[in-house]
C-alpha cells in the first residue's frame, strides 16, 4: 500500500497563501505513507515559492515560529518521518501549519492551540 | 523629462513614491508585500525597471522579489513568471543563504562574539541590504545578518558567499549591535570593479581590492568608547557609510558616535563632527553634484532614538565636514520623536539633489533643493526601514 495516493487537506497562513496564490484549503496527492515530511514534499512541489517558509532550506528543519497541527493535536515536536492519523490520509480532517501567536485562546478553541509560543513581533 | 522612483521598505510591505523632475506632485503605490518586513529594496543602475526587493518575516524567514517593470509586478527568482502557481522542480532557491563552509571554495565558519562575550554560530537571519551590480542586471549582491556577503548572477534566483569576508580571520571579534550582527552597508567602486566596501555592525569598514576574494578591514582612525581597545582593527560599531560616484576614493561613515570622513578609500579615518550638536545618529548620504556637501541626522544618543528637543534636523555641511549647517524648513518643529534608520536616506541625481529620508513614525521626506526646503511626501506609512532612489531618463 505504500504506493497508494492520498488525497490530503493542508491549511496555512495567510502570508502563505498569498505567496502561492491561492485561496483557502490546499489539496494534495501524497504518494506513499502520509507524514508530516512527505505532506510538506508534496506541498512545496506544487508550491516551489513556499521552499524555506515553512521548513529550512537544507536542513528541513520546522521554523521556529510555525507550528504543526493534526486531529487537535500538536505535532510540531514529532518526527518528520512518523506517519500522520488516518483522519489526515483520508482528507476528513485538514492538517493545520499555524503562525505561532501570542495570547490565549477563545471558548470552543483551547483544544485546537494549547501550546502555541509568544512571537517577538507585532 | 526626468522622472524620480522612491523605493520606501517599510515594517509592514513596500511602497514607490513617484514624481517628475519638479519633484512637487506625488503618486503614492502599495502597500506591496504587505505585513511583511521590507528590509530593502533597491533598482538596477543598468536596468532601472529591474528591482529587487528584501522581504523577511519571522515567522517564514527571508524571500527575495524582483521586478522587471519598475514594480508593477513582481516575482520571486527561480518561479515561472507567467505563471507563479506552476509547478517547478526543484524548489525555489532565491531565499537560500547558506554560508558556503565547502573545502573548495568555501571558509570555517567559525564563530564570532555573542553578547555576553562568549562565542556564538554563524547563522542566517535576514537580508539588510541587496546592491545591485553597475554594469550587469543579473548580478546582485546581499549584505545578512550574521554578518556575511552573498552575491547572485542570476537575477537572484541563486546566492552564493564570498567567504572571503567573513573567513578572513578577524570574524571570531565581530559582535552584534543592538539590532543584529549585520552587513548593512555594500558599496561598488564605479572606478574599480574590483573594489567593493561594505561595513557591519559591530565590526567596522572592510574593502576588497581582488573582486571579493580578499578583504581587509578599513578601520584605523575609529575610536570607540564602548570597546575594551578603543582603536581596535574590528569592533567598531560603523552605523553607515556613503560615497559619492564621482569621487570614489573619499568616504564618509556615521559611526554610533563620530562622523567620520577618508580620502584614501577608507585605509585611514579622521573625524568630522565638528559643531553638530550630537554625533550620534544613523544615515548619512553626499549630494550627488556635490562630493563635499554632505547629510546627517542627528539622533539624541545611543539610549535615546529620537531627535534633540523634539525637532527633526537634517544637518548639512557643504564643506565636507566640520562646519555643519541645520536644516529645519519644512520639518517637524517639536513633539517629533521618531528615528532615521541606517538606509533611509537616499539622493537622486537631478540637476538640483534631491534629498529623501524615511522616519519609524512613518513619515517620508523630500528635499528638491539639496537641503533647503522639506516637505512630507507621506506622513502615516509604516515604520520606515530603507528608502532609495531612482533617477530615471
Amino acid at each position: 500500500m505504500s504506493d497508494s495516493v492520498h488525497n490530503v487537506r493542508v491549511q496555512i497562513p495567510y502570508h502563505l497563501r498569498n505567496l502561492a496564490r491561492v485561496e483557502g484549503e490546499i489539496a494534495l496527492e501524497v504518494v506513499g505513507p502520509v507524514t508530516i515530511r512527505s505532506v510538506l514534499d508534496a506541498l512545496e512541489q506544487k508550491y516551489p515559492m513556499l521552499c524555506g517558509t515553512i521548513r529550512e532550506h537544507d536542513t528541513l528543519k520546522r521554523r521556529a515560529f510555525l507550528r504543526f497541527f493534526a486531529c487537535e493535536e500538536d505535532w510540531s515536536h514529532q518526527s518528520p518521518e512518523t506517519e500522520l492519523p488516518e483522519a489526515i490520509a483520508s482528507g476528513k480532517e485538514p492538517f493545520l501549519i499555524i503562525g505561532a501567536i501570542a495570547g490565549g485562546s477563545g471558548p470552543g478553541n483551547s483544544r485546537r492551540t494549547p501550546h502555541l509560543e509568544l512571537t517577538m513581533q507585532s | 523629462m526626468s522622472k524620480v522612483r522612491v523605493l520606501v521598505g517599510t515594517r509592514k510591505g513596500a511602497f514607490i513614491l513617484s514624481s517628475d523632475g519638479k519633484r512637487e506632485k506625488w503618486d503614492v503605490n502599495g502597500p506591496f508585500f504587505a505585513g511583511w518586513e521590507i528590509y530593502h529594496m533597491k533598482g538596477s543602475p543598468v536596468n532601472p525597471e529591474r528591482v529587487y526587493v528584501s522581504q523577511t518575516s519571522g515567522w517564514f524567514g527571508q524571500l527575495f522579489q524582483a521586478s522587471d517593470d519598475g514594480g508593477k509586478t513582481w516575482y520571486q527568482p527561480g518561479v515561472k513568471t507567467e505563471d507563479a502557481g506552476a509547478p517547478q522542480w526543484p524548489p525555489v532557491k532565491s531565499n537560500r543563504f547558506v554560508y558556503d563552509s565547502s573545502d573548495a571554495t568555501g571558509k570555517p565558519l567559525t564563530t564570532h562574539q555573542w553578547y555576553d562575550g562568549t562565542q556564538h554560530p554563524w547563522e542566517f537571519k535576514r537580508v539588510w541590504h541587496v546592491e545591485p551590480s553597475l554594469t550587469d542586471p543579473n548580478t546582485v549582491y546581499a549584505g545578512v545578518e550574521d554578518a556575511a556577503i552573498f552575491r547572485s548572477t542570476d537575477g537572484g534566483a541563486n546566492w552564493s558567499e564570498m567567504p572571503g569576508l567573513r573567513g578572513h580571520g578577524t570574524g571570531p571579534q565581530w559582535q552584534p549591535g543592538a539590532g543584529g550582527m549585520c552587513l548593512h552597508t555594500i558599496i561598488l567602486d564605479p572606478s574599480n570593479p574590483e573594489r567593493i566596501f561594505i561595513a557591519i555592525s559591530a565590526a567596522g569598514a572592510f574593502r576588497t581590492d581582488d573582486g571579493g576574494k580578499t578583504w581587509k578591514p578599513i578601520n584605523k582612525g575609529l575610536r570607540s568608547q564602548f570597546i575594551p581597545d578603543q582603536d581596535a582593527e574590528v569592533g567598531h560599531c560603523v552605523h553607515h557609510v556613503a560615497m559619492n560616484p564621482k569621487r570614489p576614493n573619499t568616504l564618509f561613515m556615521q559611526k554610533h558616535w563620530d562622523v567620520m570622513r577618508s580620502d584614501d578609500a577608507g585605509d585611514g579615518w579622521k573625524e568630522i563632527s565638528g559643531n553638530l550638536p550630537t554625533d550620534f545618529g544613523f544615515v548619512i548620504d553626499v549630494n550627488s553634484n556635490d562630493p563635499e556637501t554632505v547629510y546627517v541626522v542627528p539622533i539624541k544618543s545611543d539610549s535615546e532614538h529620537f531627535p534633540l528637543e523634539g525637532k527633526l534636523r537634517v544637518y548639512r555641511s557643504k564643506t565636507g565636514g566640520n562646519e555643519w549647517e541645520e536644516l529645519a524648513k519644512g520639518l517637524p518643529e517639536k513633539d517629533c520623536y521618531v528615528n532615521v534608520l541606517r538606509d533611509a536616506m537616499a539622493v537622486d541625481t537631478l540637476d538640483k539633489c534631491g534629498v529623501y529620508f524615511g522616519t519609524t513614525g512613518g513619515q517620508v521626506y523630500v528635499s528638491p533643493d539639496g537641503g533647503d526646503n522639506w516637505k512630507a511626501i507621506v506622513h502615516d506609512l509604516p515604520a520606515v526601514l530603507s528608502v532609495e532612489v531612482q533617477t530615471i531618463a
